[in-house]
């Protein structure tokens, strides 16, 4: 929408992509602004807010008591009488607290209103395991709230995806979460600095692929390249796609690859069972069941909690060694 | 009321054991010997060690995010606590929950707790359970000035005090919620005012004096022992340490000398001058009893280093209980 002819592209940290849009967001719409715990004075826990009650002060960036219901309810009541909220909620872990007011209200009062509301609503957390901070601290929820009809859901994989789905996020009339992971937020990219959006609903082709089509969302996005490397060594020729949204999810691009490439994997670092992967495998294979040569794979964490010790959250985080071997077990069992 | 030479002993044992166990595992997570985040209960001593000398193991408490303290003032193991905090089978969560869900459920401590305002909701089924089960038992919640914010607590409160449950809801008001301050979270200055909302008596007590905590949580326990109900128990308390890990000094949401301004009335030095000027411990001794928790700490670091991680395996048990346990 706002992409300038020559975007000037610096690289930025996902903290600090995420920093900048919000600014810029601000700055674009009067009627942006975002609430949640210590997001003002201090700047967040993660330092995404960081410099903004100083340009937009304290009515714009507000601090909130520890009081996720009503932190979600002021902004659904905001976004409902003409306001374009952003609500942070720590840690995705916290999305618990404030289920009634996301679950039965928001996501819904369009619909049962015959259409009349319009909650232009941007949610915006936390996710993901890796750093021991155990089972309160570390989920990745995001397949119960794509089960909500009502929501969008995004979960960037990169700085630049961070930025980009962000501003899409903010400027959709609909309520929209944002999951971000935790572990990407050191993680560096080429961002440009004018505000740009990524369309919501559209996939990204991130690795274009012949013979292997692997979906994956968050953190796996880079953990499927790293394995689609090691995976070349063996002549395999794989595709890795990033929904970027998950709710919508982009059908038509994954089962285009997949026609393709007639085999398809799904990586998430969520738990498996009931994840988000098991929808995009029953929509591969409803889509696309004659052209598969092999059942749809998926990586995602073991039917556990998170653990808190180093040695158990190794066993139980999904990356780059996994996939390979899924995609050569997978391989292995071809018609 | 007269506390006996005894208890006042004892409170100052349990003060300076939490102390010392609490700098020891702060010096720790900086050297990056043990993973995660440590919410440290410096500075607060005097509450925990002013409730916990009146419970016994069958009363049961609930914690927080800063929990150490709660668990090394009930009697805790501290070499299954340390070897928790380094992620060690040894553990008392066999390494899996870490310091925000250390717990020794046959001391009644049920569980430190990641989520604020966990608590209260908590212990009042465990209240509810000591009155079924025709017990005396006493259920202790602790809880922040920040956590009184969330939703769970109020409900809890008014459930409380509507079925009379034996529990004590102890605020640990310690003047922030992560980094704000409290004026800047609610607006009322006593959390204790809240009480009379629900039906329950509401008092507040200098959170740094073991012995003002001491006799007014008495009160509060023998009145929800007896069946009267539960008392909201604010303890005007500070922080010395950072949100999480030692650093105190020099951060953006406060000032220095209000840091010093508190420390001053240094919960355990308190008490040391008390004890000493009634008789009842010379310099000598205290610092005794410091060395003596100092080698019982570094006795448990040693302890929890020593010990082996969980096994891979040890990730799919102890999700469900089976027949087997
Ligand atoms: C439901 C929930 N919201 C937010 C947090 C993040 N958080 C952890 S500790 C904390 C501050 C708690 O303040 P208080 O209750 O006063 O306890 P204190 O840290 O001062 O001991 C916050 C906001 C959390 N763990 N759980």
């Amino acid at each position: 929408m706002t992409t300038t002819e020559a975007p000037v592209a610096r690289e930025l940290t996902y903290v600090a992509a995420v920093g900048e849009a919000f600014g810029q967001l601000m700055r674009e719409d009067p009627n942006v602004f975002i609430c949640g715990e210590d997001v003002s004075l201090y700047g967040s826990v993660f330092g995404v807010t960081r410099g903004l009650l100083a340009e937009f002060g304290p009515e714009r960036v507000v601090d909130t008591p520890i009081s996720e219901s009503g932190i979600m309810g002021l902004g659904l009541g905001a976004a409902a009488t003409g306001l374009r909220p952003i609500v942070d909620i720590m840690f995705m872990d916290f999305m618990t607290v404030c289920m009634d007011e996301i679950v039965n209200q928001i996501a819904k009062m369009k619909y049962m209103f015959g259409g009349k509301a319009v909650l232009p609503l941007t949610i915006h957390t936390m996710a993901g395991a890796g750093s021991s901070m155990a089972a309160q601290h570390s989920q990745s929820l995001e397949a119960w709230f794509c089960h909500v009809p009502g929501l969008k859901v995004v979960m960037p994989s990169g700085p630049y995806e961070a930025k980009g789905l962000l501003v899409a996020a903010v400027r959709d009339d609909n309520p929209v979460m944002v999951i971000n992971t935790k572990t990407l937020l050191g993680m560096r990219a080429e961002v440009p600095e004018a505000l740009y959006e990524i369309p919501l609903g559209k996939a990204n082709v991130v690795r274009p692929g012949t013979n292997f089509t692997i979906v994956a969302i968050g953190r796996m996005v880079s953990e499927s390249l790293k394995a689609a490397e090691t995976l070349a060594a063996d002549g395999l020729d794989v595709e890795v796609i990033d929904p970027r949204t998950l709710q919508p999810f982009d059908t038509e691009t994954v089962v285009a690859s997949v026609r393709k490439t007639h085999r398809a994997l799904i990586a998430h670092e969520a738990v498996r069972f009931g994840g988000i992967g098991a929808e995009f495998a029953a929509q591969i294979q409803e889509e696309a069941f004659d052209h598969l040569d092999a059942p749809v794979g998926r990586v995602g964490a073991p039917f556990s909690p998170v653990p808190f010790s180093p040695v158990l959250e190794k066993e139980y985080m999904p990356n780059a060694d996994r996939i390979v071997s899924e995609v050569r077990r997978i391989l292995g069992k071809q018609a | 009321m007269e506390i006996s030479r005894e208890t006042l002993l004892d409170m100052h044992r349990r003060m300076v054991r939490i102390r010392t166990f609490e700098e020891e595992a702060g010096k720790l997570m900086e050297s990056g010997k043990v993973p995660g985040a440590l919410h440290l209960y410096v500075g607060e001593e005097a509450v925990a060690a002013g409730v916990m000398t009146h419970l016994r193991d069958q009363d049961q408490i609930t914690s927080t995010h800063r929990g150490h303290g709660h668990l090394v003032a009930k009697g805790g193991d501290l070499k299954k606590m340390y070897a928790e905090l380094y992620g060690r089978v040894t553990g008392y969560c066999k390494g899996k929950g870490g310091s925000m869900h250390i717990c020794d459920l046959d001391l009644g401590m049920l569980g430190a707790n990641g989520i604020v305002g966990a608590g209260p909701v908590i212990a009042i089924g465990a209240a509810f359970s000591n009155r079924y089960r025709k017990t005396d038992n006493v259920t202790v919640c602790f809880f922040g000035d920040g956590a009184s914010n969330e939703g769970t607590f109020h409900e809890a409160a008014n459930m409380a005090a509507l079925y009379k449950l034996p529990v004590v809801f102890v605020c640990e008001n310690n003047g922030f919620g992560e980094f704000t301050r409290q004026e800047r979270h609610q607006a009322v200055h006593d959390i204790a005012d809240r009480a009379a909302g629900y039906g329950m008596p509401g008092v507040i007590v200098d959170g740094m004096d073991a012995i003002a905590v001491h006799e007014a949580a008495g009160e509060a326990i023998a009145r929800a022992r007896r069946g009267l109900g539960p008392t909201l128990l604010e303890c005007k308390t500070y922080r010395y340490f950072d949100h999480v890990g030692v650093r105190g000094m020099g951060v953006i949401y406060r000032d220095d000398s209000e840091v010093l301004e508190w420390r001053k009335r240094d919960p355990i030095e308190l008490m040391e001058s008390r004890l000493a000027e009634q008789g009842i411990l010379s310099a000598d001794e205290a610092a005794a009893i410091r060395a003596g928790f100092l080698a019982e700490v570094r006795e448990a670091i040693a302890f929890a280093e020593a010990s082996p991680f969980p096994a891979p395996e040890a990730l799919m048990e102890d999700i469900y209980t089976t027949a087997a346990g």
